[in-house]
């Protein structure tokens, strides 16, 4: 079953059950967005940041979690929608540890891509910087993180989980002191981890990165 | 929770083990003690509960264990367990420093406090020195906003902390410590 929307003014004719996000993506209609993945059946709506206005809603929602409907109609660019965005945005970027050129992600890294498309500089001046103390964890054979990069998306989890059945890594802590954390994982995953490396390819920024052989 | 009324927690401590021989009996005996949970996925927190209360800690032998006997990532363990303040990964040191880091005492240089402990005993909140003597924490307000900054060392109180009255601290717990050995000395040679 299709279903027409209609999307600042253009109509889209979209399969039924996707969610207002992916109707705007696969029409190249762009939202911000950091934590979204096609297959995963209850987005977990964290990053904050892909919100539009739907006509007969009160406030602008998180387009990853509303299903299109027939004759809906959808702002994707007002004003109220980019200053959520642009704060979310700040936020993220206000325990970022901002150094691209010695980042593995540099010219290739959603957070420098949101911040142009939403024009904000990439160190934010009425926020204070907060990283984590730990900026470097090392304790995986093939895999290096970075706290203070992560945008705690949890797309890698979300990888991980699909590639193995369970996921290998998850988060530990709360607040401002969430992190990924290899914890338990052995010798043998490990070395599995080498082969597979969903998450590293999945993370949308330099916070999950390969081991170079050198590092090892 | 299904316990197993015909299961009692384990006694193995008589007083006179040392705490490190003590916890890795109890490690090793935790899959049998997990039989007497529900192998289900709802049972980890009361599981880290019940654990915690035996071990007043969760090593990382004992998360591993959990995670085997529900066959959940530990990964997934260590997520649950370091989201709530009640779990603690290192054992309570004899003295426990808690410093208060509630509203009145945070305005009041509490973390300067903290701080002060940290690098004294070279460890972090949350950690054990390695002996087993001190373990810091930091906790919200203890009650006694007037005495800010607050710092409890066991059950004793300590108001209107300054980094000196640190030092000051341990040279106490240090005296009384020796005086305690004179005192058992005394005692057993019958003087
Ligand atoms: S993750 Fe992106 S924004 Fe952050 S340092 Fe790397 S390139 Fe720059
Ligand atoms: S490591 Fe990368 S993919 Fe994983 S949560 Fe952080 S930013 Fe997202
Ligand atoms: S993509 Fe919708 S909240 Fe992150
Ligand atoms: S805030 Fe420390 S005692 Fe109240």
């Amino acid at each position: 079953m299709m279903v027409t929307i209609e999307v600042n003014g253009r109509q889209l004719t979209v399969k039924q059950n996707l969610s207002v996000l992916q109707a705007c993506l696969e029409n190249d209609i762009y939202i911000p967005n950091l934590c979204f993945m096609e297959d995963m059946p209850h987005p977990p709506a964290s990053c904050r940041l892909c919100f539009v206005e739907v006509a007969g809603m009160q406030r602008p929602v998180t387009s990853c979690t509303v299903k299109v409907a027939p004759a809906m109609v959808v702002k994707t660019d007002t004003p109220a929608v980019r200053r959520l965005q642009r704060s979310g945005l700040r936020f993220l970027l206000s325990v970022h540890h901002v150094d691209c050129q010695n980042c593995p992600a540099n010219k290739n890294c959603e957070l420098q891509r949101l911040a142009r498309f939403l024009k904000i500089g990439l160190k934010p001046k009425h926020l204070e910087n907060h990283l984590q103390d730990i900026a470097i964890v090392e304790n995986h054979a093939y895999l290096t993180y970075y706290p203070n990069r992560c945008v705690l998306c949890a797309k890698c989890i979300h990888a991980c989980r699909m590639s193995h059945g369970h996921s290998l890594i998850s988060f530990v802590g709360r607040g401002f002191n969430t992190s990924l954390s290899f914890a338990g994982i052995c010798d043998f995953e490990q070395t599995a981890c080498n082969t597979c490396r969903s998450c590293a390819d999945i993370c949308p920024v330099g916070a999950l990165v390969l081991k170079t052989a050198c590092e090892r | 929770m299904t316990l197993n009324p015909n299961l009692q927690p384990l006694q193995l401590f008589a007083m006179d083990v040392d705490p490190f021989a003590k916890d890795e009996i109890f490690i090793s005996g935790l899959p049998d003690y997990l039989k007497q949970f529900d192998r289900q996925r709802g049972q980890l927190i009361p599981i880290l509960q019940k654990v915690q209360q035996e071990l007043t800690y969760l090593p990382a032998e004992a998360l591993q264990a959990v995670a085997d006997y529900l066959e959940i990532p530990v990964a997934e363990v260590y997520g649950v367990a370091t989201f709530y303040n009640q779990f603690r990964f290192n054992p309570p040191g004899k003295h426990q420093i808690k410093v208060c880091l509630g509203t009145a005492c945070h305005v009041k240089g509490g973390d300067i406090i903290l701080e002060n402990f940290e690098r004294k005993l070279g460890i972090k909140e949350g950690e054990t020195t390695e002996d087993r003597e001190f373990s810091i924490e930091r906790v919200a307000c203890v009650g006694c906003c007037a005495l800010a900054p607050v710092v409890l060392v066991g059950e004793d109180v300590q108001g209107h902390m300054a980094p000196s009255k640190v030092e000051g601290l341990f040279v106490r717990i240090q005296v009384e410590k020796e005086m305690a050995q004179r005192k058992k000395k005394r005692h057993e040679t019958g003087e």
